[in-house]
């Protein structure tokens, strides 16, 4: 069955408490190298039947609207991986 | 005088808030998010908790229940709504007033009895109060942080729709101190504190001169019934 990849992530310019709090984490294990860290989301949704314009479309809409609020999050990629 | 209070899974306050409203004068009429009825209430609350388990975003799926479309039809209508913690998140959610909260910048939950600046006391659920007004409500939330673009928060200042501001300490690192908004008619009034629970003595805020005298909570329902009579 076709399934999308949708990710979401915080805009750049809002503080991502949980992206902080993992990167002082890293830092404390002695992964100093790796000094900021963003958490965002990834959805996949599974298609029932065939994709077409409109279910492409569609999930785009469904992205935008309802998987982000686009006040404090980008939808950054949306990839069709068959499953 | 009937004001609805909004049961979702996962509201907590709704009980409380249905009690507020009795004790301030008003007839309490519990919803149903799943229905499509009003049930013909002068006013609402969407209330307190963690609704469809916060997933998505804290308030997220809750904006499109069932009921949210009567809901922001008669929002749009002029009927007086007031969104408090997880009811001004869906609010927001809902776009019936501007901006998105996050997590709160010190990452955890936080519970305190907060001081608040009343900003605007000509909105449906604030003319008891007197403007510069600081009032003591209790706080508690993990995703209180009140976001928006540099935009909107200008417009919201200009247009006096910033209804109350963070005294003293801003809890959960809120834009501008920001701490409730209404939407640009003053009708539909959104804030992270909750005013039902500082509305009966023994049950309040502590005050500077009893523990747990705090009933300035009251005042956003007196409003309301004084603006839906007059």
């Amino acid at each position: 069955m076709p399934v999308f990849v949708v990710e979401v992530m915080p805009k750049p310019e809002i503080l991502d408490p949980q992206g902080k709090a993992v990167a002082g984490a890293l830092s404390r294990l002695g992964h100093s190298e790796f000094s900021a860290v963003r958490m965002g989301k990834r959805f996949e949704v599974t298609v029932d039947g065939p994709i077409t314009d409109a279910t492409r479309a569609r999930l785009e809409e469904i992205a935008r609207e309802i998987l982000s609020n686009q006040v404090i999050e980008d939808v950054v990629s949306i990839t069709e991986v068959t499953a | 005088m009937r004001i609805g209070v909004i049961t979702f899974p996962g509201s907590l306050d709704d009980r409380d808030a249905l009690r507020a409203i009795r004790i301030a004068g008003a007839e309490p009429v519990s919803l149903w998010h799943g229905e499509h009825d009003l049930q013909g209430v002068d006013a609402l609350v969407l209330p307190g908790g963690f609704s469809y388990g916060d997933y998505l975003r804290a308030g997220a799926i809750a904006s499109h229940a069932p009921i949210m479309s009567e809901v922001i039809d008669a929002a749009n209508k002029g009927m007086p709504v007031l969104g408090i913690c997880n009811g001004f998140q869906m609010l927001a959610e809902a776009r019936l007033v501007p901006g998105a909260h996050t997590r709160n910048d010190v990452q955890h939950f936080v519970r305190r009895d907060q001081h608040l600046l009343v900003e605007n006391n000509s909105t449906a659920w604030t003319t008891q109060f007197s403007a510069g007004e600081e009032i003591i409500i209790p706080l508690k939330n993990a995703d209180g942080r009140f976001i928006a673009d540099a935009d909107t928060i200008t417009r919201i200042e200009d247009n006096g729709q910033v209804t109350f501001r963070y005294v003293g300490m801003n809890p959960n690192g809120s834009a501008d101190d920001i701490a409730g908004v209404s939407n640009e008619r003053g009708n539909v009034v959104g804030l992270m504190p909750h005013p039902e629970h500082a509305v009966e003595p023994g049950f309040g805020p502590d005050t500077a001169t009893h523990m747990r005298s705090g009933l300035d909570g009251l005042r956003f329902f007196t409003s309301v019934i004084e603006r839906v009579l007059a």
